[in-house]
């Protein structure tokens, strides 16, 4: 059977151009993703798989109970991942927090945290991809590397698409690279511009003061001459349509959320001269979702604390990272991540230290530590549900083989009402 | 059975003008409703005997209120509540047990929520319901992220919803009008519809947010729209033809060109004028009644608008009256938002959407003493004042572009009573007091009219035939209020609120958390467009076709409204 239109749920481009063959509840072919769509696809594991607690195979009601015993007992759950599970397991995943009064955090806080932080002080001037499709002729790419991360984001959104006031793709736009170093996405711009590491924010202020007419007494900042920079700003004053798509490169280094302010700031001012747009590269397929979810049932896109019975707002204290590090976490619920294997060493080893329950399709270093395994179906491949592309577009993904795992949807569900019962 | 009796009784599609009446209920409906019979209450008559009792002696009766024009959920809300975490800290609501059962329903809990001018989802439905609302519009989505805001009605509880479609700046649409092919954008309007299982027409700023992405904007009637040769004109008058043709049950929605310019008022009569009769609801009409030369001083221009209203039946209005004190502007005007950004120096937000619209949303504070507010606050009393019929003009903020919309009892109190009314004009800018026609305006609404602006009338102009009245065969949504002497207390805390019979609202808190339905429509369209709409998407968009439609899934407490 041939299946057209899959949603690939891997990164947040969310491809929805995927044909997959299946034979035999097995999928056979895939085409049109990149590598790392189709692998997600023709490695899906489907097969039964028990839950377990404390190493020991057990049964559905049983692995609820102790994972429902545990989240009661503790003072001060945390509930972490979200980022590659469908929004409708992500809200149930927040009423549990809810009903908890505990933290709840996604991986938004260790990739674009800071770009929220920068919106919350500056606003983000943006569009959906289809408008950069249609109309960017001047496309700028700071701290990111699609070409390596976004396989498919130049051929389906960005420097290669084909659109209304693009109909030549490539030739009809010109391509900017800002990076600390050559990459593969450098390698296919016609400017790349060389920042030195931790300087992005001095290159951005430099950027605005000439956009401002101002005269910089310098030759060159971050190692970038004040030349290039002053040809950079003609351009992106003169273009029809710019964007500035944005990565961890700006995100994660120096000054973090003040970088992106900057960014935002000089993207906000172009407006005055022309159609400037602004768009963060968002890495997990659904962590746009997590951010959304998140925010339309407690006011907030990530870090949120809900022990004094209401959602509080915090990063650097509610974030995941900050409360196994302190060692005030003591249980978890990683749903759809794997902590271990990517945060500092001090919070990656509370979690082995605190009863751990996770819930994800994959045996990954976090199952290996926790106390409790809940196998689920992978969105996207053997669950339907929703995730949202890097610019917010929702889009449906689909059930393409059958599993007999239950969603995380199914199993957050039976966790709040186990909870509940165990409450009253 | 449920009995709500010997209530002072306003129900004015009915007729019903503060008589006492006993109303009874059952699954959900209004099973009768007449003169009180005391005698029947001693339980001779069946089923009666073992109804519950709300005694209403002394209290006074409406249908539940019915909200025409409100931002409560999808893409631009939730941005909105993101980038203002200032707006939610000192505004909270826990958690909470409810309390002892009523009427056998398991106890539940209701959720934590946070925000004031942008709060979160659950907390929007609580926070309507305790103000006697039981249905919402939500006035306005993108096609595109239609299923965005299906995932958040579905998690605004009690509430019965529906979901303006925003389709003035849409690029199929504009290319069959400039083809001359109205029959096309009529197939496609009713299959947009169905496919974001939306409620009725919206049109923004139309030609003005298209023009928004070459960094311009429409400012007249017959300005041309870039890349498409059409004109706000065309625009309006093809989809208020479109809007008759398919019978949708309310009219096109329309936010006009120029919003919160000076002069505008000139453009909003102009664009009344060229409907020619159709019947079309112009939104927070307030932000589109201005006086003054272009780019000078701001007056009100209420009474030209307001004039203009009273002459041509085929209109409705909602004001968009401006609370004093924080809000949060947004709307599918891109232009318009960019502007208030370089006014304000708050920071922006802006979204353009593929082939279809844009939008923005800027943080605002109205102030007493700002000239410039001042006048869009007594523009906004003179609308709801000058313009004659209470059927016509309806109680809106905008939420949250010209304040929350619990402040709607505030705006009430004015309405009703013009001493409060002086007493605030007292206190509002001189430069703005000086001359203004509202001095003069010593109209007084009644209760009757009080229940015609906030549940009756727009009901009616909704086309919901089983809301905003008690008769027989309307959802048991009711509201009781204590009968006060000051309308916002009145107004602020319902001693109960009924949702599709059921109890949910004691004593201005919620008792009792149920799921709210989401209210569309289906028009019916011909199958045979489908394939221009492939080819359409394959150009325009940036996902397949296949992928659009919202599914049947997303919505699962719903109602479809028919068509005439
Ligand atoms: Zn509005």
């Amino acid at each position: 059977m041939k299946i057209e239109n899959v949603v690939c749920p891997f990164c947040g481009c969310l491809c929805d151009d995927i044909v997959v063959e299946v034979e035999d509840s097995r999928i056979t072919a895939v085409k049109n993703a990149c590598a790392s769509g189709r692998s997600l696809f023709l490695n899906a594991h489907t097969q039964a798989v028990q839950p377990k607690v404390n190493g020991e195979e057990v049964d559905w009601p049983q692995a609820i109970d102790a994972a429902a015993r545990i989240l009661n007992d503790a003072a001060s759950p945390l509930i972490y991942g979200l980022s590659s599970t469908a929004s409708e397991a992500q809200r149930k995943a927040i009423a549990l927090a809810d009903l908890l009064g505990a933290t709840i955090d996604s991986t938004s806080s260790v990739c674009h945290g800071p770009t929220t932080i920068g919106i919350q002080n500056q606003g983000e001037p943006t569009c959906t991809l289809g408008e950069v499709k249609h109309r960017a002729d001047l496309l700028i790419f700071w701290g990111c590397n699609p070409a390596e991360a976004h396989q498919r984001h130049f051929s389906r959104y960005s420097a290669l698409a084909k659109g209304k006031l693009t109909p030549n793709g490539r030739k009809d736009r010109t391509v900017v690279v800002v990076d600390v170093r050559p990459t593969a996405s450098s390698r296919r711009a016609d400017i790349f511009l060389q920042v030195r590491p931790g300087c992005d924010f001095e290159v951005l202020a430099a950027l605005r003061a000439l956009l401002k007419g101002q005269h910089l007494d310098v030759d060159e900042v971050g190692g970038v001459g004040v030349v290039q920079l002053q040809d950079l700003v003609e351009r992106m004053k003169s273009c029809r349509f710019g964007v500035i798509f944005f990565g961890m490169g700006v995100t994660q280094t120096g000054g973090k959320h003040l970088n992106v302010a900057e960014l935002l700031a000089l993207v906000a001012e172009l407006n005055a001269y022309t159609r400037f747009t602004t768009m963060p590269m968002r890495g997990h397929g659904n962590v746009a979702g997590a951010d959304s979810t998140l925010t339309w049932q407690t006011g907030y896109p990530f870090a949120v604390n809900f022990a004094r019975g209401y959602p509080q707002y915090n990063p650097g204290e509610f974030t995941a990272v900050d409360v196994l590090a302190r060692g005030e976490a003591d249980a978890a619920l990683i749903i759809a991540s794997d902590p271990v294997a990517h945060f500092p060493r001090q919070a990656a080893q509370r979690l082995s230290q605190i009863p751990t329950i996770v819930l994800d399709p994959e045996i990954n270093l976090t199952a290996q530590v926790a106390r409790v395994m809940l196998p689920t179906a992978i969105y996207g491949v053997s669950a339907a549900g929703t995730a949202y592309r890097m610019d917010n577009v929702p889009l449906p993904l689909k059930k393409v083989v059958e599993s007999p795992r239950p969603t995380d949807e199914q199993v957050l569900d039976w966790m709040i009402e186990r909870v509940k019962t165990c409450l009253a | 059975m449920l009995g709500i009796i010997n209530g002072e009784v306003y129900d004015p599609r009915n007729g019903i003008n503060g008589e006492v009446r006993d109303i009874w209920i059952e699954d959900g409906k209004i099973v009768s409703a007449s003169a009180a019979s005391p005698p029947e209450l001693g339980g001779t008559e069946g089923g009666r005997d073992a109804a519950e009792i709300i005694d209403a002696t002394g209290l006074v009766v409406m249908p539940g209120g019915v909200d025409i024009h409100s931002h409560i959920v999808g893409a631009k809300v939730n941005a909105g509540r993101k980038f203002r975490p200032e707006d939610h800290r000192d505004h909270v609501r826990s958690r909470t047990s409810l309390g002892p059962p009523f009427r056998g329903e398991v106890r539940g809990a209701t959720r934590s929520g946070s925000g004031y001018t942008v709060p979160s989802t659950y907390m929007t439905g609580y926070l309507y319901a305790e103000m006697g609302y039981t249905t919402v519009m939500e006035a306005a989505t993108a096609p595109l992220v239609a299923r965005h805001t299906h995932e958040e009605l579905e998690d605004t509880p009690i509430l019965d919803k529906g979901v303006f479609i925003t389709m003035g700046n849409n690029h199929f649409i504009m290319n069959c009008i400039r083809n001359g092919q109205r029959e096309k954008a009529r197939d496609y309007v009713a299959w947009l519809l169905e496919a974001t299982k939306g409620y009725a027409i919206k049109i923004v700023n139309p030609g003005g947010v298209e023009n928004w992405k070459w960094g311009r904007n429409v400012s007249e009637l017959d300005d041309e729209v870039i890349g498409f040769g059409v004109t706000p004109r065309q625009i309006v008058t093809t989809l208020a033809w479109i809007n008759d043709e398919l019978g949708l049950p309310h009219v096109p929605h329309i936010h006009a060109i120029n919003l919160g310019q000076s002069g505008n008022a000139r453009t909003t009569v102009e664009m009344i004028e060229a409907l020619e009769g159709r019947r079309a609801h112009f939104c927070h009409l307030q932000f589109l009644s201005y006086g003054g030369k272009p780019g000078k001083r701001l007056r009100s221009g209420a009474a030209e608008v307001a004039r203009a209203v009273n002459e041509h039946p085929n209109i409705t209005i909602d004001v968009g009256q401006i609370i004093f004190g924080p809000a949060t502007t947004m709307t599918s005007d891109g232009p318009l938002q960019y502007r208030l950004h370089q006014l304000t120096g708050n920071k922006w937000l802006n979204d353009d959407v593929e082939g279809e619209t844009g939008g923005g949303v800027v943080p605002m504070q109205y102030k007493r003493n700002n000239p410039f507010n001042a006048v869009q606050w007594l523009t906004g009393m003179e609308l709801f004042l000058l313009i004659d019929d209470p059927w016509r003009v309806f109680l809106t903020t905008d939420h949250p572009n010209a304040g929350p919309f619990f402040y709607y009892p505030q705006v009430i109190k004015l309405l009703m009573d013009r001493d409060y009314r002086a007493e605030m004009l007292a206190g509002i800018h001189h430069r703005a007091r000086k001359g203004a026609l509202l001095a003069e305006l010593d109209r007084e609404y009644s209760l009757y009219e009080i229940a015609i602006i906030t549940r009756a009338g727009t009901a009616r102009a909704l086309g919901l035939q089983n809301k905003g009245h008690l008769g027989v065969g309307a959802d048991a949504d009711v509201t009781i209020y204590a009968k006060l002497d000051d309308k916002e207390e009145m107004f602020a805390r319902p001693r109960y609120v009924l949702k599709d019979g059921e109890v949910v609202v004691r004593d201005g808190r919620l008792v009792h958390e149920r799921p709210g339905r989401t209210l569309y429509v289906t028009p019916p369209y011909d199958a045979g467009i489908e394939a221009d709409l492939r080819t359409h998407f394959e150009e325009c968009y940036t996902i397949s076709f296949d992928n659009y439609p919202v599914a049947a899934e997303y919505l699962p407490h719903c109602e479809v409204v028919p068509c005439a």
